[in-house]
């Protein structure tokens, strides 16, 4: 009686344990459900590479949004990395760790601001800041990088403070014993160490600014076009796909579905890439400590 | 020339002195402004009113109460399955092809941006299984949003609970399932409850996923199958639209009040799982 419970108990947490992998899969037939059949219509290049987004009449294009999520997000990348990484390297090497203790958990507190207030602020603070000062609409990558830059701040100060801190204290004081000052040690020693860490922290931010969409929809302007520079506004892919979905039927709803398979491809690429480069550093830890 | 370390290490603790200052200054800036407008909006009246003309005026009621069922209804789903899940892993499997497959899984569904999700909802369980714009539609897409984390933090919680613990329950005569709800659970629980918090958190502050899935109805849910908006949604369209500063500014200082109430329990609950580990 007893083990023949213990049996049922095992067999129904086997299949619980599968719940993950099961929506996953079912997400995946859903989305390509909808979507391959529509870009196999279509032609891959035609949907990737054209200009053209007028899906009232069978134009489905989605290159300037390709172009649009690429620049957003390279630019959150350009602002958010180099500030996301100094404050990891700052508060791991430079500040007591009683300071530390307090303001690592501050910033990752502040992870849960909600990206819709993220957005409003951009909204209503940065875009008027931008376009008095820069000229243009105001709603453009320039806001859309910013507002993502900050955003994915507290993904790479949290995941770059974790491979820093793994690093051996050994290492550090070997470079300090040698006669290098703490900022050598770090760039010299410490960093190369934690190099693979702090890539994945970034590539994981990247996937959170291509990934991102209510903010973006707020601050990016939403044209349809391919910028030419900053100031122009342009709309990504997720915001394509929020911005019409409400009221998408047929060959465009599924055309959005398809927009998303692009979306779930680069992300998933830019994850796995993530995951990688964090294995090797556990891998890298595992054989100093020997 | 080459510059003197002594002055490289100045300038380089200046710049990264600067860097983290500005960031925890736009963080905080973020913050300030948010409460600074909206903290004043925002009474007993405003909270517990129904609001009037889209939005225009009144309170928010309605979809504070969509912030609380909607997050609760992910929560009871996504809890039996990832706690089962991690509980599976830990306690009754070895490392074998079949764990790294749904850790695999487990890692690329973490990975998924919202709007997935929602545009997965939306043709799942709004159109397919008919369950319209709805609590019961928001609240499946949620919790698959948020299985991940919760199966995570479990994870982690179960493996921090000692062998000697399980080793004694064993001893004694307990079976693994018996071991697992009277010895491992209990001891985990500080950890599960931190994991649980944060996905309550995510659920609270996300838009793109609950706005397909859950719709935009502004009244009280009578049923499952009734649509509910939430705070953020409810945000997302008093800006959007234009519709009304202050109830917009209002409603975002409650959802970020809520959102790092909800943070700042996870975590203090961690500190206290890792203080009364290390003791």
């Amino acid at each position: 009686m007893k083990l023949n419970r213990e049996k049922v108990v095992e067999r129904l947490l086997l299949g619980v344990a599968f719940s993950a992998i099961a929506s996953l899969a079912l997400i995946a037939v859903f989305i390509l459900k909808e979507g391959v059949p529509f870009m196999l219509k279509v032609g891959p290049g035609n949907f990737l590479l054209s200009s053209d987004w007028e899906p009232q009449d069978g134009k489905f294009g989605i290159y300037p949004m390709i172009i649009a999520s690429l620049w957003i997000t390279l630019g959150a990348m350009f602002i958010g990395a180099p500030l996301g990484v100094a404050g990891a390297i700052f508060l791991n090497e430079f500040v007591p760790r009683s300071v530390m203790r307090i303001v690592k958990p501050t910033i990752e507190l502040l992870a849960g601001i909600p990206s819709v207030v993220f957005g409003g602020i951009g909204m209503v603070v940065l875009a008027p800041l931008i376009r008095s000062h820069f000229g243009g609409p105001g709603l453009s990558v320039l806001a859309g990088s910013i507002v993502l830059g900050v955003m994915v701040l507290p993904t790479v100060i949290s995941i770059s403070t974790d491979a820093i801190s793994a690093v051996p204290n050994t290492y550090r004081e070997g470079a300090l014993a040698l006669g290098a000052t703490r900022w050598q040690a770090v760039h010299m020693v410490v960093l190369k160490a934690a190099r693979s860490g702090i890539v994945a922290s970034i590539i994981l931010a990247m996937g959170r600014a291509v990934g991102e969409t209510m903010a973006v929809i707020m601050v990016a302007g939403n044209a349809v076009k391919v910028p030419h520079s900053a100031l122009d506004s342009v709309r990504t892919l997720t915001a394509n796909i929020a911005l019409e979905m409400g009221y998408a039927t047929g060959m465009h709803r599924q055309a959005l579905f398809a927009t998303g398979i692009v979306l779930f491809v680069v992300i998933m690429i830019l994850n796995s890439i993530a995951t990688a480069a964090i294995r090797r550093r556990v891998g890298g830890k595992g054989n100093s400590k020997k | 020339m080459r510059i003197p370390p002594k002055y490289t290490q100045k300038a380089a603790v200046a710049v990264l002195a600067g860097a983290t200052l500005v960031t925890l200054a736009v963080l905080l800036f973020i913050i300030g402004f948010v409460l600074d407008k909206g903290l004043p909006v925002v009474s007993f009246k405003f909270l517990f009113t129904n609001p009037e003309d889209m939005g225009r005026a009144g309170g928010i009621f309605p979809t504070l109460v969509g912030s609380v069922l909607l997050p609760l209804l992910a929560i009871a789903i996504a809890m039996p399955l990832g706690v089962g899940t991690a509980v599976y892993l830990t306690e009754y499997t070895r490392e074998t092809r079949v764990t790294k497959v749904i850790r695999f899984g487990t890692d690329c569904l973490a990975g998924i941006p919202s709007i997935i999700f929602g545009l997965f909802g939306f043709i799942f369980f709004v159109a397919m299984l008919g369950f319209g714009w709805s609590l019961l539609s928001g609240g499946l897409t949620l919790a698959i949003m948020i299985l991940p984390t919760i199966i995570r933090t479990s994870e982690e919680a179960i493996r921090a609970v000692p062998h000697s613990f399980r080793e004694v329950s064993f001893s004694l005569g307990a079976t693994r399932w018996e071991t697992v709800i009277k010895v491992v659970l209990p001891n985990a629980l500080p950890g599960i409850v931190t994991g649980v918090m944060l996905g309550v958190g995510r659920c609270i502050s996300e838009t793109a996923a609950v706005i397909f899935t859950a719709g935009l109805a502004l009244r009280l849910p009578q049923s499952p199958f009734d649509s509910v908006r939430t705070m953020a949604v409810h945000y997302y369209v008093l800006v959007r639209e234009g519709l009304s500063t202050e109830n917009a500014y209002g409603t975002a200082a409650i959802l970020i009040i809520a959102v790092l109430l909800v943070n700042m329990t996870a975590y203090w609950l961690m500190h206290r799982f890792i203080a009364r580990r290390t003791k």
